[in-house]
């Protein structure tokens, strides 16, 4: 059995907010519910399924649906992290397609950029059995994924200019984003001459803190054909946790080495057919080395695919995060993976910005990273076409 | 320029009586690995429960001690660089670590490393590892 073309994605929403202060994260995210919904052309009333991770407040969904008072015959609330919402939007379809409901509602939101005085993030999961053996010696998010980018460039010759160049791209579209956190261009010499935060990733190759959220609405075909909306059918997906596997690993590949291929076959599409690609950019690495695990590249070589502007819109082959991706517009709650389906969603329907809309973009890939590359992430992978 | 490596505290990392003997045998400046007896497998960090066949009576193997640096990032926006780092021991397991006693500036990958055990608030010391 297979989703593809068993849903849709017929509504999406990314809160125009970066700083909300005064609003709660519950508040976020029925704000960003009632977009997605407005955007499809649905009520609340028509939602049977709700999915949500981490970031939703108290018990998590049950919590969200007293909130918004939802009725529901399905929940679902996997945790991966920042790929949470694509692993979501999977598993809305595969409800959908086995009749666990009709509506699924998908929800991010966080406030970050309030709550946080500043400083690197360091992520305390409670009593893990790893934490013994690891927070003695201070990992945070940005020397987490420092380790996978050093390796990289040990094993492969990337160099820090290359890595430079995936900003450069986000910075490129972000300009023409009015809801961007940072809407200038920079240049390789900006990236590498920005403040190192821990090696090699300088602050220029790390994202925004942003508050904010989005949601995301998938639905059958039979209410799809009742919505005025562009039909932006999925295709397939993938997903896959990574770990330390008790010591003999490799850091310098990602689960998108195995999350990939399972949607690529499940959407009986290859690399080359892919026209947009929304990649996780938690940090410039993390872009470079999704992109080779998803097989755009070969191993080794994402350095030289992702330079010289090959990521830009209209400049380079693979267009990529179009709305500036986390390194320049928008994170919202730390996790990217929401506004990775937003973004290739706007760009199958056409609703890009138009000095960023790929052109006949009727097949597009979406990808998140959640955790960290230095030692335990879940990857996902979403494949959708334009109808 | 160099930056030469400084203490930093740490707080005690919270022992469970599945890891007891690797905390008691750090205070006595020996590191332990758990070695699986039936597929013969070592792994990190350690468990009761082989994490490759997944036997259950994994038993204490006492590690050489050394082994070289597979990939590291020196953390420079903190009160105390530090680096942060893998090490693969020379048994074959790759754990994460620090690398002290050295200038920060000047590790490399692939750099030979010894055990170090150092401090930690009112617990055991946790094993850091210098360059040889």
């Amino acid at each position: 059995m297979s989703i593809k073309g068993k849903a849709y994605i017929a509504g999406v929403y990314e809160h125009p907010t970066r700083k909300a202060p005064d609003k709660t994260v519950a508040q976020l995210h029925a704000e960003v519910a009632r977009g997605a919904l407005k955007d499809a052309g649905l009520t609340k009333d028509d939602v049977d399924g709700y999915f949500c991770a981490g970031d939703a407040p108290g018990l998590g969904g049950f919590s969200m649906a007293e909130y918004m008072g939802l009725k529901l015959r399905h929940i679902d609330t996997t945790e991966t992290g920042g790929s949470a919402y694509l692993v979501h939007v999977s598993h809305a379809a595969q409800a959908i397609a086995t009749g666990k409901c009709s509506v699924a509602l998908v929800t991010l939101a966080g406030r970050p950029r309030s709550e946080r005085a500043g400083g690197l993030l360091s992520i305390n999961f409670g009593p893990a059995p790893d934490a013994p053996f690891e927070l003695p010696f201070a990992p945070v998010t940005a020397n987490r994924y420092g380790v996978s980018a050093m390796r990289h460039m040990y094993q492969y010759r990337t160099t820090s200019e290359q890595l430079a160049w995936v900003k450069v791209a986000a910075s490129h579209h972000a300009q023409y984003n009015p809801n961007a956190v940072l809407q200038d261009v920079v240049t390789v010499e900006d990236v590498v001459n920005s403040p190192m935060i821990s090696d090699p990733l300088h602050r220029l190759d790390c994202c925004v803190v942003s508050d904010g959220g989005g949601a995301v609405i998938v639905v059958g075909p039979e209410v799809m054909k009742s919505l005025k909306k562009p039909r932006v059918k999925i295709m397939g997906a993938g997903e896959f946790p990574k770990h330390l596997n008790g010591g003999k690993m490799d850091l310098t590949v990602s689960g998108a080495a195995w999350s990939g291929p399972t949607a690529f076959t499940e959407a009986g599409v290859k690399p080359s057919d892919i026209k947009y690609a929304s990649i996780y950019d938690s940090f410039t690495i993390t872009v470079l080395i999704t992109l080779e695990d998803l097989g755009f590249c070969k191993k080794g070589e994402g350095g030289k695919f992702v330079a010289d502007g090959n990521l830009i819109s209209g400049i380079g082959k693979l267009p990529f995060n179009t709305d500036g991706g986390g390194l320049c517009n928008n994170h919202p709650a730390d996790r990217g993976g929401m506004t990775k389906i937003i973004e290739a969603v706007r760009q199958l329907r056409g609703e890009a910005h138009p000095k960023v809309q790929v052109k006949n973009c009727d097949l597009a890939l979406a990808h998140g990273t959640g955790g960290s590359l230095g030692t335990r992430h879940g990857s996902a992978t979403l494949i959708m076409e334009r109808e | 320029m160099a930056t030469p490596a400084q203490d930093r505290k740490i707080a005690a990392p919270a022992v469970t009586p599945d890891t007891q003997a690797f905390w008691e045998a750090a205070k006595q400046g020996t590191l332990l690995l758990k070695k699986c007896p039936k597929c013969k497998e070592l792994h990190y960090y350690p468990r009761p429960h082989c994490p490759f066949c997944f036997h259950d009576q994994t038993e204490w193997v006492e590690a050489r001690g050394t082994g070289v640096i597979y990939t590291f990032s020196v953390t420079r926006r903190a009160e105390i660089p530090y680096a942060f780092a893998y090490v693969t021991l020379d048994e074959g397991v790759t754990m994460m670590t620090n690398i002290v006693d050295c200038d920060l500036d000047a590790i490399r990958i692939g750099q030979k490393v010894k055990v170090v055990f150092k401090p930690t608030i009112d617990g055991p010391p946790v094993p850091m590892f210098a360059p040889l």
